[in-house]
């Protein structure tokens, strides 16, 4: 369980996140939802470190990653798996050295082992045969299969996804909502997704954050969302024509 | 203030590529492979360069000494110093800025605006001493081999050059070169590149690596990262030349 307490942050004069309060728990697809701007990915990256935040407490099962050691939190980052908007992949490495980069900084396995690892998470994404690529010549819903691939090698405890399904189709931005959802549940990972895209929401979502202005504004399931009385979340879940008929079908 | 900003980040940077690799069979692939990138395909440009301004340095030098008082082993004598002293080591560097540093400050700068290096230091590898020290320790210790080839195809520049264009026998030519020798001169040489490398790769690498934006911030890096050792090379070789010739 990841616990997000009072944590705030700014950049020179600009507030990005006030008092933010969260709780992500284990074995779910927590999502944070949020207009573009609205800190989203400034929470998800103060989370992991990329960020230092100005006051409050990350606390990753009880253990303040703010308070730690860069030692003890090079430890914690071990125990992570994060899939970036844009993939993130190595270039000049193939699909398969990206999957074994922290097998091989990491572990002691022998090179069958991490041959054997590397090949059951290319194909536990629904990438066989893709070994051999490399990142641009693939294509984007590939690239983040691998990059989901990388992130699990490691069997990490929390899965960090930044806006997983930014520049895909539908199609294929379900398929890798799904996939997320199936690990997290599968090997009963901590796992939180960045999102400003209503399918994942209703699709994959276990627990919901809604920022709004940095701050977090509302919190709760899919199933409670439809019935907020939260303005704010109103005007971002309303915001498309589609949303609105289906709200006045209601 | 912003120039001390830079030069403390700059030293704080090196401090943390210094640092102990996390694992050291993963540096040394990574070492490898930085040899033949930074190294081994340097020597083209090197072997290019070289035999063409070696062989321009003879045609010259025989032209302003057309006085029966200068012997004409003086030509290749001077086609020699001018290769041992200065081209070899600080002109070849100056190149090499060029070809090396704007490669290190793109590809460095490209892997930090497109998530790879946060994608590094979220799996808790030290990102700076990953990418940047095998680079560091492969060019520098590469660079003695390519002032040494640049040494040698230069003055075979030149003797080609004194034989077709026939402004000195082929025989006074090897002469000028074995006389007055001062092996002194490859040491000096080789010791100022030594520094010229790693200016060049950890200047470049700084440069790559604290880029933020887009693709417009990681070609001004790259700019910035030739302009920057290019000076700097320059002002060390005065340093240098002063503390290792006086």
């Amino acid at each position: 369980m990841i616990k997000v307490v009072d944590v705030s942050k700014a950049f020179n004069d600009k507030q990005v996140l006030t008092n933010v309060n969260a709780v992500f728990e284990q074995g779910k697809v927590n999502l944070v939802i949020g207009k573009s701007g609205s800190g989203k990915t400034v929470l998800l990256k103060s989370l992991v470190g990329l960020h230092e935040v100005d006051s409050g407490s990350i606390l990753f099962d009880g253990r303040d990653f703010t308070q730690l050691k860069e030692k003890d939190r090079a430890n914690i980052r071990k125990e992570v798996g994060m899939l970036f908007q844009g993939s993130a992949l190595f270039d000049s490495a193939t699909i398969e050295e990206n999957i074994m980069y922290p097998l091989d900084m990491f572990t002691d396995m022998s090179s069958q082992e991490k041959l054997e690892r590397a090949n059951f998470c290319i194909d536990r994404v629904n990438l066989t045969g893709a070994n051999d690529k490399f990142p641009s010549e693939i294509s984007g819903g590939m690239q983040k299969r691998a990059a989901i691939a990388r992130a699990i090698a490691l069997n990490p405890k929390y899965l960090f996804c930044d806006e997983p399904n930014s520049g895909l189709d539908p199609q294929t931005a379900i398929v890798i909502d799904r996939l997320i959802q199936e690990i997290t549940h599968e090997y009963n990972i901590t796992t939180v997704v960045n999102t400003h895209d209503m399918n994942s929401v209703f699709a994959v979502s276990d627990s919901l954050v809604f920022i709004h202005e940095g701050c977090s504004w509302w919190n709760g399931t899919k199933e409670e969302l439809l019935n907020s009385e939260n303005d704010q979340l109103d005007d971002f879940l309303y915001s498309s024509e589609l949303m609105q008929k289906l709200k006045n079908n209601r | 203030m912003n120039l001390f900003f830079h030069i403390g980040r700059y030293f704080v940077f090196t401090w943390k590529v210094f640092s102990k690799p996390e694992k050291h069979s993963v540096w040394f692939k990574q070492f490898t492979k930085e040899i033949k990138s930074l190294g081994l395909d340097s020597i083209g440009i090197v072997v290019l360069v070289s035999i063409f301004i070696g062989a321009a340095i003879t045609i010259q030098t025989a032209y302003n000494m057309d006085n029966p008082l200068f012997p004409d082993y003086l030509i290749s004598l001077t086609t020699r110093d001018t290769m041992f002293l200065e081209f070899s080591s600080t002109i070849v560097a100056l190149i090499l800025a060029g070809k090396v540093g704007s490669n290190i400050a793109s590809e460095i700068g490209t892997m930090r605006v497109t998530e790879q290096i946060d994608a590094l230091e979220i799996m808790g590898v030290n990102s700076a001493q990953f990418l940047i020290s095998p680079k560091i320790v492969s060019f520098v210790l590469f660079i003695p081999v390519l002032v040494v080839t640049s040494m040698f195809v230069g003055i075979s520049g030149g003797w080609v050059s004194a034989l077709v264009t026939g402004v000195v026998s082929s025989q006074t030519f090897i002469d000028g070169i074995q006389f007055a020798f001062e092996p002194y001169y490859i040491t000096y040489s080789i010791i100022k590149s030594l520094v010229f490398a790693f200016l060049i790769v950890s200047v470049s690498s700084y440069q790559g690596y604290y880029v933020s934006g887009g693709a417009l911030e990681v070609g001004k890096a790259s700019t910035r990262a030739v302009v920057y050792s290019s000076v700097l090379i320059l002002l060390f070789d005065l340093i240098l030349t002063q503390i290792l010739l006086s």
